[in-house]
């Protein structure tokens, strides 16, 4: 219609293909409903991954809601933690989005402002989540194979293999990957690893009301988030910057970089992410070789014990 | 009895992401899927009925996809189809399944006799007989039909109606036309003043 | 809405929540959109990705401040203040669009020789009867007129009758001076009206700074005219006020005169906070008005028979000159055959109101035992009624109540579980009433139609049977006449014939009894009597008997025998216009933005490219463009009303003037009818306030409703007894009464306990750490709660002094997952002159550290 809309072709575009169904009525799901929902076909093969873009963000919290919903996880604390909104506190095994809120409502001069930046400021709002590190701590851990990365490289803990032993908790560098009380295993996001089989965008992104969660193709999602950080810039927002893509911050070390990443407006630690994540695997020489030499030491004191016991 | 339990091993060691690491297998390989992780499909995908819905919370009117097996509600998420949502939805209405579904809803009818400290369980029938009992009563006893300067009323200000702005078109037509029209009440009320 | 139906002829929305993606500013006040509607500011911020400049004025810096551009912090309550500055900027600095103004409104019209304004009677117009406290608004006229079709929705809404205000005149249009010049003409009396409302007034008043004020207003203008537009939304925020009607009316002028109403990207966008609250407007259970906006017959107007009402509400001119078709078919769906032309069609059995029986009356006739029974459908008034401890001891009075919810809510378990109880005012061995508590069934488990915020009626399917005894409110409705039905089947007492003579003949299916639903919405729409075909459109009704309608504006939705508009589900697609003419059914006939025509040049001509949407096109002698066109599609831009031959109905309206429901077709700047309080917004105080008003000696709204009774008394102006100002709010992830949301863990943990927002520099005062438990107070009760300190709220300089503010949401009771007390136990009873809707948003209470509860 006005030449505005038209000319407006950003991520958030109809798909021509609502024009198929149009039914109230349908048989069955919506094939490959997220090239509807977010423009993405899933294909096995390729890399999905989350923009979690801050700027847009309105901490409703529908991400923590669909992905509880569809997750069927239990809401783990019912009480006010004085932290602005925020009252689920942190990314826990029953928790995996989580919304943090950082009041920053007074200038440098301690004064409140009004003349606002564009999009979101003075009180920040971010939609945390795990990271599906490309090089993962938590896999790297995992003894029993039951953290993999799937065919869409997102990582999953696979629940049928879990045995709960823990190692993968202290691996990740963002706190992420926790145990649940209920059942004693490991749990994270999955990035909806059974809604991507089916062709359906992950709950969270899909529910995002001002797609502040974006899911897609990493690589393309890369490509729209340093656009999104000129255009920012441009307008005056000169903070905005990437967390989690090759050479930023959150993607140090060997981690190389997040397929979950994010648009953020103030330093890591404000939103409680570290500045450079460090993988245990960093670490692997010198505690491999301190490991063995226990090893070697527990071995050594476990066949005396056994001759003593036999000698007896 | 060696064959299955040499391929379970097997198997069990393949799932095994170590070795697979040690040999520098391809990230995305499917070696390393459970048979869980294989078989985990979403459930909409068991959907033999999905019918559009429109969110029972504000009034943005954000269109829902009820997905249905038999009698049972699988999931209710945002129609990706809908000029107004796209397919979003906020956290009132993510958690429209978790109303619905809900352990605590009220499903049977509770009656409370007067001066009684406790509900009572009673049938549907006996509610809706009495229930209808008390309102010819109560508008046979208060019915007006003319004011002392004889304009003519034909009203009764005894029973009043006051209802939820989430009410359909439908059940607000049959509300006033009900107990306006048909019984002369004159409390007929609604959130949507507010 | 009764001040968008005033300015403009219907109360409603006048733009679709997509279209203000096309938007180049979007000024948001009295709502906190991305709180409230998070789906609707989705557009907001597509508009932003464009380019628009997005303002929040609010009392609180809240989730939508936080992505606005400019911040406009304003004292709870003083919006008029505010926004009569943006008017005063807007005449005084000669920014609104002439050209718009001039052809569309009545910016021209002079106003009766004997009209005083508020600024020459310090806060009172002309009229003002200090005995009834209301208005004679003869000299608010323009001159020589009598006051034509204030109908529109807005006038039933009201509680005047149209009558009061009707005199003769000439027939014609009003008199007016091109120039502006004559001092009775609206732009003078608008001029002086808003003289005083200067930016440091705005500063003195509202406590935003005037640096910041100016901004707003500066943006407004550089985003409207030709190639702008700038879209205005609002929500409760402002109607949740004694002077919350003006405050839209305030919107209204501002709008209008930077010629943002009609046309793409512009409009006032009502956000109303229920699935289908337009809805229960259109087709409302409201009791001063019947469907589609016909007024109640009432005592009080000469209504004493059919010929009466229709000859005091129908216009001369305008659309509502066809008044009497939808009255008639109206009485035809309703009584069938037994309406007949010799009993007046029924007319005597619908029945007439005597007063103001809206809710906040209702609490008061059901403590004085006037009311006996109880129906609530859906709501929750124990949680968001006013001054609900006064309501919770009130119920006890009833004789029976009826309550039909998805949980066990607050009403149905006040009298076991309330604070009154735990306190022992209340004991359940002294309490008659009957109670029956019946489970209602949630759309997926009923199907039917919502009508959402800009008008779109949208249908919902049923997907299953709702579980064991919850069944629709169709269903309890439905059977429940049925059975009243069977109960007066013998009766001859002629009290009786209405519902005997009732048409209820919808049938029922399924192995649950459900009305056919599909049948009630054929008959909303209308059909042929006695054949029963459906009709397309509503200038098909007749006033002869020969069509049955039950809400003439809904007339479309159902247009055949085979199809249901509603639920058609057909998107524009990334290629199409984007108005989404086939995704559901707007009222009226299906059009998305109303009174579309001013978006073309009085010509017919689009204002400009970018802002094209309807227009004249002369090759095919008809208005077309990516809307339904508001218009009746064949008159020329440049018809002119034969004046001699004494035009009636729409012949008496130019092909200019795109406002049809007026009987002028112009937008009132000055609202000569209609209203109760005013024919233009001027700053009141709230009836609690910490401040004399400091425009006007007249504090607060002179009209306003008060019932200062026992247990219902109002707080002095400045009481130092109650020296803080309170508003109350919703939060994003709770619903309203909130039950569902409390009920459901993953909502309820978001949000998991009542709070109070206060200022860290009151809490500082008041020794209040974070978390800390507070009480507040105010003459109507106290309640305790947990204190959340922020600098998102902050202290306000008011007229010299420091005015604290503090916020609290009013979601919260005893029930569910999410508890905590009661906010609305702190209001007042006390409405607005036109709507009597509370005061919700602005009173004064006190504040101290520490619990109410006894041992804590």
């Amino acid at each position: 219609m006005q030449p505005a809309q038209r000319a407006f072709a950003g991520w958030n575009m109809i798909h021509p293909r609502v024009l198929d169904h149009t039914d109230s009525i349908l048989p069955g799901m919506i094939p490959d409903e997220s090239e509807l929902s977010a423009g993405v076909r899933i294909v096995p093969g390729r890399r999905y991954g989350f923009f979690t873009d801050t700027s847009l963000c309105i901490g409703c919290k529908a991400c923590e809601v669909a992905c509880k919903e569809w997750n069927l996880l239990p809401a783990d604390h019912i009480g006010l933690t004085g932290m602005s909104y925020d009252n689920t506190g942190s990314l826990s095994a029953t928790t995996w989005r989580h919304v943090t809120f950082v009041e920053k409502i007074r200038g440098a001069d301690g004064r409140r402002v009004s003349i606002l930046k564009p999009f979101q400021s003075d009180w920040l709002m971010m939609s945390d989540v795990c990271k599906h590190c490309k090089n993962a701590g938590c896999v790297d851990a995992c003894p029993t194979g039951a953290l993999f990365r799937t065919e869409y490289d997102t990582v999953v803990v696979q629940q049928d293999i879990c045995n709960g032993c823990g190692y993968c908790v202290p691996s990740c560098p963002f706190g992420v990957i926790d145990l649940n009380l209920y059942d004693g295993k490991a749990h994270k996001c999955t990035l909806c690893y059974d809604r991507l089989k089916g062709g359906l965008e992950p709950a969270c992104a899909k529910s995002c009301p001002t797609d502040s969660i974006q899911f897609g193709q990493v690589e393309e999602l890369q490509i729209r988030a340093q656009k999104r950080v000129a255009a920012l810039h441009k307008l005056g927002v000169r903070n905005a910057y990437l967390y989690g893509v090759p050479g930023s911050p959150g993607a140090t070390c060997d981690i190389d970089s997040l397929n979950a990443f994010f648009l953020l407006l103030d330093r890591p630690e404000v939103y409680n992410l570290p500045t450079a994540p460090v993988l245990p695997a960093a670490r692997v020489p010198e505690g491999l070789a301190l490991g063995m030499l226990t090893m070697a030491g527990l071995g050594l004191a476990a066949a005396m014990c056994f001759l003593q016991g036999r000698r007896k | 009895m060696a064959k299955p339990f040499r391929d379970k091993l097997v198997k069990a060691f393949q799932d095994w992401s170590l070795p697979r690491q040690i040999v520098g297998e391809d990230a995305m390989s499917t070696a390393a899927e459970s048979e869980g992780s294989r078989r985990w499909r979403p459930r909409l995908e068991q959907a033999d009925r999905v019918g559009t819905s429109i969110c029972p919370y504000c009034a943005v009117g954000c269109a829902q996809l009820v997905y249905a097996r038999g009698n049972d509600v699988l999931h209710i998420e945002g129609d990706p189809r809908s000029p107004i949502n796209q397919g979003t939805l906020c956290p009132k209405g993510a958690a429209t399944i978790g109303w619905m579904m809900n352990p605590n809803r009220l499903t049977k009818v509770r009656y409370r006799a007067p001066y009684s400290d406790h509900w009572e369980d009673r049938s549907l029938d006996w509610a809706m007989d009495r229930i209808a009992t008390l309102v010819k009563q109560t508008r046979d006893e208060t019915f007006v039909r003319h004011l002392p300067d004889g304009q003519t009323v034909n009203h009764t200000m005894a029973i009043a109606e006051l209802g939820g702005a989430t009410l359909d078109n439908e059940e607000n037509y049959l509300i006033k036309k009900l107990f306006g029209g048909g019984l002369g009440m004159v409390w007929i009320e609604n959130q949507a003043r507010v | 809405m009764p001040s968008l139906g005033a300015s403009f002829g219907r109360g409603a929305a006048t733009t679709a929540q997509w279209d203000i993606a096309n938007a180049n500013c979007v000024m948001i006040m009295g709502s906190n959109m991305a709180e409230a509607h998070p789906i609707a500011f989705r557009f907001a911020l597509q508009a932003k990705e464009k380019g628009a400049t997005i303002i929040h004025a609010d009392p609180r810096f809240t989730r939508t401040s936080a992505l606005s551009d400019i911040y406009a912090p304003v004292r709870a309550g003083s919006d008029i203040a505010f926004l009569g500055g943006i008017i005063h900027y807007l005449l005084e600095n000669d920014l609104w669009f002439k050209e718009y103004v001039l052809n569309y409104t009545d910016m021209a019209n002079i106003v009766e020789d004997d009209f005083r304004d508020a600024s020459e009677l310090d806060g009172l117009f002309s009229g003002w009867d200090p005995m009834t406290r209301s208005y004679h608004i003869d000299s608010w006229q323009y001159k020589g007129e009598m006051a034509r079709s204030e109908l529109a929705e807005h006038y039933a809404q009201t509680s005047m009758a149209r009558s009061e205000t009707f005199k003769p005149g000439t027939p014609g249009n009003p008199p007016t001076d091109p120039t502006l010049q004559n001092p009775k003409c609206v732009y003078q009396i608008l001029k002086r009206h808003y003289a005083a409302y200067t930016p440091e007034m705005v500063e003195r008043v509202t406590g935003c700074p005037k640096e910041t004020f100016l901004q707003v207003a500066e943006t407004l203008a550089r985003n409207s005219g030709r190639d702008r537009t700038t879209a205005w939304c609002y929500a409760v925020g402002w109607t949740h006020h004694t002077t919350g009607v003006q405050m839209i009316r305030a919107a209204a002028i501002i709008q209008t005169l930077l010629g943002n109403i009609g046309r793409p990207g512009g409009g006032i966008l009502a956000l109303r906070g229920h699935s289908s609250i337009q809805g229960s407007t259109d087709i409302p259970t409201l009791y001063n008005l019947l469907p589609g906006y016909l007024p109640q017959p009432k005592t009080n107007a000469p209504h004493s028979s059919l010929k009466q009402y229709l000859e005091t509400e129908t216009a001369e001119t305008g659309w509502w000159a066809n008044l009497p078709k939808y009255a008639v078919s109206l009485l035809r769906a309703w009584y069938g055959d037994h309406a007949r032309s010799d009993n007046e069609w029924g007319y005597q059995w619908v029945p007439k109101i005597t007063g103001d029986h809206s809710q906040l009356p209702m609490t008061l006739a059901i403590r004085n035992s006037t009311i006996r029974g109880l129906l609530l459908i859906g709501q929750n008034p124990v949680i968001g009624g006013h001054n609900t401890h006064l309501l919770r001891m009130a119920l006890p009075n009833l004789e029976w109540m009826v309550v039909r919810d998805i949980f066990e809510n607050e009403a149905a378990s006040y009298w076991y579980k309330s604070p009154e109880v735990e306190r022992g005012e209340l004991r359940p061995e002294d309490i008659k009433t009957e109670i029956f508590l019946l489970p209602a069934a949630l759309p997926g488990e009923k199907e039917g139609t919502f009508t959402n915020t800009h008008r779109l009626i949208q249908w919902h399917d049923k997907v299953v049977d709702p579980p064991r005894d919850s069944r629709s409110d169709t269903w309890f409705v439905y059977h429940l006449g049925r059975r009243l039905k069977n109960l007066y089947a013998d009766s001859v007492d002629s009290k009786d014939d209405p519902i005997k003579n009732l048409t209820w003949d919808y049938g029922t299916q399924g192995p649950l009894d459900e009305p056919v639903v599909e049948a009630i919405t054929k008959e909303i729409n209308g059909y042929t009597w006695p054949d029963r075909n459906q009709i397309a459109g509503f200038a098909d009704l007749k006033d002869d008997g020969s069509t049955a309608c039950g809400c003439w504006i809904y007339t479309g939705v159902y247009p055949t025998n085979d199809h249901n508009q509603a639920r058609s589900r057909k998107n524009d697609g990334p290629d199409g216009p984007g108005t989404h003419l086939g995704w559901g059914f707007a009222w009226p006939a299906n059009r998305r933005i109303l009174y579309n025509r001013a978006s073309a040049d009085p010509d017919g001509k689009p204002w400009s490219e970018a802002k094209r949407y309807v227009w004249w096109d002369e090759t095919a002698r008809q208005w077309t463009g990516y809307d339904a066109v508001d218009f009746q599609l064949d008159k020329r831009p440049d018809y002119q009303p034969d004046w001699p031959a004494e035009p009636k109905g729409m012949e008496a309206l130019s092909g200019k003037v795109p406002f049809i429901m007026l009987s002028t077709g112009k937008a009132c700047l000055f609202v000569p009818a209609g209203l109760r309080d005013g024919p233009l917004p001027t700053h009141y105080e709230p009836v609690e306030s910490p401040t004399a008003n400091p425009l006007y000696a007249q504090q607060d709204n002179p009209a306003a409703k008060k019932w200062s009774l026992p247990g219902n008394t109002y707080h002095a102006v400045a009481d130092s007894n109650y020296p803080y100002v309170i508003t109350t709010y919703r939060l994003t992830e709770h619903h309203s009464g909130a039950i569902p949301t409390r009920m459901v863990p993953s909502t309820a943990e978001l949000q998991p306990e009542g709070f109070a927002e206060i200022p860290p520099e009151l809490a500082a005062e008041k020794g209040i750490e974070n978390l800390d438990w507070v009480v507040i107070s105010t003459a109507r009760g106290a309640i305790e709660t947990r204190a959340l300190v922020t600098d998102r709220l902050r202290p306000f300089e008011i007229a010299g002094r420091r005015v604290y503010q503090i916020g609290m949401p009013w979601h919260f009771g005893w029930q569910g997952y999410a508890t905590g007390d009661i906010a609305n136990t702190l209001s007042a009873i006390v409405g607005d002159p036109n709507t009597t809707i509370h005061e919700g948003k602005a009173f004064t209470c006190n504040l101290r550290k520490g619990r109410l509860r006894a041992g804590t």
